[in-house]
């Protein structure tokens, strides 16, 4: 079952490992992500930033991602843990851990959870820099890394489709 | 009434962070409702002019402005998503 977690509090990756490992012999990969919260962005320096969210949506949305997830990829469980409120430089934001038999599967469905938790989550960010506050702007970046899996599964698709090579 | 939220950029903007909506008849889909909203003038023009990236979500699902809307949804306006 995955569990998704919105909480001001930190959080800490060995016991979120420690807890989806538990009594699965047969998890050989363990794939991690954190997000950390950086001193500068876009040529200022960022002394706190603000996370705001859509409360009721938030876990649903995030829930619905990893569920995709776990269709597409051979993995077996998933976490995701977001803060939010005021959070300084060096703080951790966000945690995605992904569990299953080998790596390959285990690293791209983490990837795959993040590119998406990016454009489909309810999250904004509100950093206070020296020259005063400002609403982070979403990036053009982040939307083409949440396409490019869609790429992905239409190249899968289209291939799926093509008959057998025959060998001679 | 249609439940209406606006967060983040938007919520400032417009200087409310909810509001509930006596839907005139003319608005059946969430992209009518932002062209209503819009016809309120002042911030709210600015706010949903076209050009503008506006996300909307009903039932804290995202959807496309032809998505229809009754009386009992939440519709929620926002700027595009920032996370991670």
């Amino acid at each position: 079952m995955p569990t998704v977690r919105i909480q001001q509090e930190d959080f800490d990756v060995g016991v979120e490992i420690a807890r989806l490992r538990a009594g699965r012999p047969e998890i050989g990969a363990v794939a991690t992500f954190i997000g950390v919260c950086r001193d500068r962005n876009d040529g200022a320096t960022v002394a706190t930033m603000t996370l705001e969210h859509y409360p009721s949506m938030t876990e649903k949305a995030i829930l619905s991602i990893i569920g995709d997830a776990l269709i597409r990829w051979k993995v077996d469980d998933a976490t995701v843990i977001h803060r939010v409120g005021e959070l300084r430089p060096m703080e951790q934001i966000v945690l995605v851990v992904v569990v299953g038999g080998h790596r390959g599967d285990a690293f791209a469905a983490c990837e795959f959870i993040m590119d998406y938790l990016k454009t489909q989550a309810p999250f904004w960010k509100k950093e206070q820099t020296a020259n005063g506050p400002r609403w982070v702007d979403a990036r053009a970046t982040d939307d083409e890394a949440a396409a490019r899996w869609q790429a992905d599964a239409a190249v899968a698709q289209r291939n799926a489709e093509k008959p057998p090579i025959q060998r001679g | 009434m249609v439940r209406v939220l606006y967060f983040a950029r938007l919520r400032e903007l417009l200087g409310r962070a909810s509001e509930s909506i006596e839907l005139p008849p003319e608005v059946s889909t969430v992209g009518a409702l932002r062209t209503y909203l819009m016809s309120r003038g002042g911030v709210w023009s600015d706010a949903f002019a076209e050009g503008r990236a506006v996300r909307i979500a009903v039932n804290q699902e995202m959807v496309q402005p032809a998505t229809p809307i009754g009386s009992d949804d939440e519709v929620a306006f926002f700027p595009p998503v920032t996370g991670g």
